[in-house]
């Protein structure tokens, strides 16, 4: 019980930390407001470009993988809003090796706030609202245009979706980040599951490999993310041949990959030595 | 010369020296290759002989992108970050004083990177999609060697984008707005999202008169063989032709903007 305690004490220890990094974060960056616009409007034109390749696909076709257009900007707004709101929240931690080789990671070891939160809030960024607004908009494309029998628990899934996604993708953040501590040069590994989850979720299941989509549900659940709730709420079968109440999981697979990320960032911060210098 | 065989010698080894970032850009480049592999495949099932090319050349055209990415610097990560903070802290001027011609060695010292990163990270990537894909690549050499020439003056038609990109900071003193334009453009108009002749109409018809078309889209079809005979010439004129006046502009932009900083300098 008292380990339970000081447990959350910690955490809001470390949530309270993060907000007062990104607040100032955010005041300096708010000192350029020009600046802050235009970036904010490139942040929500690169990740626009993506879903304007997809409509350019179909300009000369009406399904993908037996999906429609509406359909696929479902998948697409749910896992890019999930992994905007992940990005947004934890992105910094992506540039942790940077910090291990230039030696700057000391500075936060010394400071009496989580580690972690340090990193997370770094550079706090407001433009990676960007990615986040630009899901969303795609999303209610998505709704408006599909064709859904809709009942209260598909509608509850919806935001379900996007906090346990962005859930699972912020732990894979993490995850890539702790891997940091190990290989400081390989952030570029990391982006392959997070930006590449990201490009793999905005398509249907059924266009990738059989082994594929088995990887994601099975070794890597982003699958959890958006597929399994949307294969349930279009009535769809899944590709391989996985039971419909999959659908219903994502909370406790968040659960389980936010706690594996937590270990691993432990260990990573653990076995890290500074380089003394 | 010899000075700049060096320079680009030694980018070549300054790239290499990164083993780590290398097998992770690998890595990454073979996990986008085979997401964006199969939708194409998803794509040209639905619609066989896209854009003139048949479900193999189309999945061909995923690698070699991705063979290309780092090479061309299509998302930024070449020489024009280092070029701005050279601008923006004044170590141009040292730069100036060297008895070297500025764009002719920032020129030769992204030759070489562009070389490492094409053998470096290109060819497992291009390996692995030939393992699981099946790939049109082509068996005479001779359509081999046009795709080399292609390639080299797509990379100088890369350098010559960039480098532009990169003395504007010596208006503006922060790249990284025109910058990240600059890698937008070049990442849509490049044909990496979507080759550019399944581009629709008009935005099609302009996609391909850009520069950025002489990327990628240009060294693809060269490979797939679409460029024969007089076609290959043509091929070629247009890449040359934006190298020349891009390194032209870029020529006339170091001018006005050397005579300024001799100003500022006082």
């Amino acid at each position: 019980m008292a380990e339970l305690v000081r447990e959350r004490g910690r955490l809001r220890h470390g949530v309270a930390a993060y907000r007062l990094i990104a607040g100032a974060w955010v005041r300096s960056t708010m000192a350029y407001r020009a600046s802050f616009a235009l970036t904010l409007c490139a942040n929500f034109a690169v990740t626009a470009f993506d879903f304007v390749a997809i409509l350019l696909m179909f300009s000369h076709v009406d399904a993908l993988g037996g999906f429609t257009l509406g359909e696929i900007a479902f998948l697409y707004g749910t896992s890019g809003t999930a992994f905007g709101l992940a990005e947004l929240l934890l992105g910094p931690v992506q540039r942790l090796g940077s910090r291990v080789r230039d030696g700057t990671l000391d500075t936060l070891l010394v400071r009496p706030a989580p580690v972690l939160a340090q990193v997370a809030a770094d550079r706090f960024a407001l433009r990676r609202l960007g990615r986040v607004t630009q899901g969303l908009l795609v999303l209610g494309y998505g709704l408006a245009v599909m064709d859904v029998d809709w009942d209260p628990v598909k509608l509850l899934m919806v935001p379900m979706m996007l906090v346990c996604g962005a859930a699972i993708f912020g732990a894979v953040l993490v995850a890539g980040g702790a891997f940091q501590f190990l290989a400081q040069d390989a952030s570029e590994v990391s982006n392959s599951f997070t930006y590449g989850g990201n490009t793999l979720l905005q398509y249907p299941p059924t266009v990738f490999a059989k082994e594929l989509v088995r990887g994601v549900t099975f070794v890597l659940p982003l699958a959890f993310v958006n597929w399994l709730p949307a294969l349930y709420i279009l009535d769809r079968e899944n590709p391989i041949g996985l039971p419909s109440w999959l659908a219903f999981l994502p909370p406790f697979v968040a659960a389980a990959c936010c706690a594996l990320a937590g270990l691993a960032w432990r260990a990573g911060l653990r076995s890290y030595r500074s380089t003394g210098s | 010369m010899r000075l700049y065989v060096a320079v680009a010698a030694g980018g070549f080894r300054r790239y290499a020296t990164y083993r780590t970032a290398t097998a992770a850009g690998v890595f990454t480049n073979t996990v986008f290759g085979l997401i964006v592999a199969y939708t194409y495949v998803a794509l040209w099932d639905e619609r066989p002989g896209l854009g003139g090319y048949d479900q193999a050349e189309a999945v061909t055209y995923v690698w070699l992108g991705q063979a290309m990415l780092a090479a061309c610097s299509l998302l930024g990560g070449g020489f024009e970050d280092e070029l701005v903070e050279r601008i923006r802290s004044g170590d141009i001027a040292v730069d100036l004083y060297r008895p070297a011609d500025l764009q002719l060695w920032w020129l030769a010292g992204d030759l070489g990177r562009a070389a490492f990163q094409l053998l470096g990270r290109g060819v497992v990537p291009m390996a692995v999609g030939a393992l699981v894909f099946e790939l049109a690549l082509p068996a005479a050499p001779g359509t081999w060697l046009a795709f080399v020439c292609s390639v080299l003056l797509a990379l100088v038609v890369s350098f010559a984008l960039r480098y532009l990109v990169a003395l504007s900071a010596f208006w503006l003193l922060d790249g990284a707005g025109v910058t990240q334009i600059a890698a937008l453009a070049g990442m849509f108009f490049s044909g990496m999202l979507l080759p550019l002749n399944v581009f629709p109409g008009a935005l099609g018809e302009l996609a391909r008169a850009l520069p950025w078309s002489a990327l990628l889209q240009v060294p693809a079809d060269v490979l797939l063989g679409k460029h024969t005979g007089f076609g290959l010439l043509g091929a070629y004129a247009f890449q040359a032709a934006w190298a020349v006046v891009l390194l032209g502009a870029g020529r006339l932009l170091q001018y006005v903007a050397t005579r300024r900083v001799v100003v500022q300098g006082g």
